[in-house]
């Protein structure tokens, strides 16, 4: 298996170049519900300790709304969405288009959220198969409000049992009539990075 | 995460945004030593790779109480107290790797029995995040959720 550490700069460009791809389809389809501009960031690709994982979002005791899915398919994987928790009921509200005003336990807000994180995750599912060829499918999405530390750990755990660091591609996407920043995240699994690589041209012969 | 701490009063040690992670604080209140870790998962034999110890269940705890005792603490005096091993993210269907913080959980206490640590206190399951400050002090363990605090 490859070691995330050993990863070439040729290969985590590709791997970047994965991450803009699918985010830029994920970035359109959101810009279609919404019937407005949404930009994105350069996807940003880093590996980092486990230990460290948990301060890419104002440290882990920012709250925020996490939704999470699990990728089934060629090439396992996770994705997970991160919202501070007052603009997810702010972007939550612009899908729904009606302001639901205080009541902050709202299964509809939540509902919504997760139908945002369906759609651009099968966007961006469907770019990785147009690139790699895998059959890659979502699985239901979760949502958790909750510290991002809590979050992020648990959707990195199944990582800590073959290494000590973490891969996280990850694109910032904002709307600019409202201050909306969104974080997303995809997390191979240890066996599928591999294969993504392989698929990509980069694979274990390219290294270094 | 995956990792451990020892100190003595008045310091404290704290340990933050724990889901499925288990933090386990064993004090001993003789000496006021005592000491953290974040474990992450059950067992080191899940592993194919790792070069840290404090990752797991099976070989923090005992790494842990070792380090107590190179500060003067004694393993007859020393108790614990758990915290974490929530579910943070409800899926249906058979995932049994979300299950981890009841897996962790469990761990935690059959390795504790084996090694005769006496668990005094837990707030563990659910589904929330927790931050935990354990005071050198006295032994007592802050627990911060967003919903409020607690001591146990």
């Amino acid at each position: 298996m490859i070691r995330l550490e050993d990863l070439s700069h040729l290969q985590l460009d590709a791997l970047k170049e994965v991450g803009n791809i699918g985010a830029g389809h994920a970035a359109t389809a959101l810009s279609q519900i919404l019937l407005e501009k949404v930009d994105m960031t350069v996807p940003h690709v880093s590996i980092m300790p486990l230990s460290q994982v948990d301060q890419v979002m104002g440290g882990p005791e920012q709250v925020v709304s996490g939704i999470f899915m699990r990728v089934f398919g060629n090439a396992p994987g996770k994705i997970v969405f991160l919202f501070a928790e007052d603009e997810a009921v702010s972007l939550a509200d612009s899908v729904i288009r009606s302001n639901l005003g205080a009541q902050t336990d709202c299964d509809f807000r939540e509902s919504a959220l997760k139908e945002i994180a369906n759609i651009m995750t099968g966007a961006y599912l469907y770019a990785l198969t147009r690139l790699t060829g895998f059959n890659l499918l979502p699985s239901v999405p979760a949502l958790a409000n909750d510290m991002a530390g809590a979050i992020i750990n648990t959707a990195l755990l199944d990582l800590g049992a073959v290494g000590d660091y973490a891969l996280l591609i990850q694109t910032q996407f904002s709307l600019i009539s409202r201050k909306i920043n969104g974080h997303f995240f995809l997390v191979p699994d240890p066996d599928s990075l591999e294969l993504i690589l392989n698929a990509l041209g980069v694979g274990t012969g390219w290294k270094k | 995460m995956a990792e451990f701490a020892v100190s003595r009063a008045p310091q404290k040690i704290t340990t933050l945004g724990l889901g499925s992670c288990v933090g386990a604080s064993i004090f001993d209140p003789l000496v006021k030593v005592g000491g953290m870790i974040h474990i992450m998962l059950p067992y080191s034999s899940m592993a194919l790779k790792s070069e840290n110890p404090a990752k797991f269940a099976d070989t923090g705890l005992p790494l842990l109480v070792e380090r107590l005792e190179q500060l003067g603490a004694s393993r007859s005096r020393m108790f614990m107290k758990i915290v974490g091993g929530a579910e943070m993210f409800k899926i249906d269907g058979p995932d049994d790797r979300l299950r981890i913080g009841a897996r962790n959980i469990e761990a935690v206490e059959s390795i504790c029995q084996e090694m005769s640590l006496p668990i005094v206190a837990r707030s563990v399951g659910g589904n929330t995040g927790k931050s935990i400050v354990l005071n050198l002090e006295d032994g007592s363990v802050q627990i911060r959720m967003i919903s409020g605090i607690i001591v146990i």
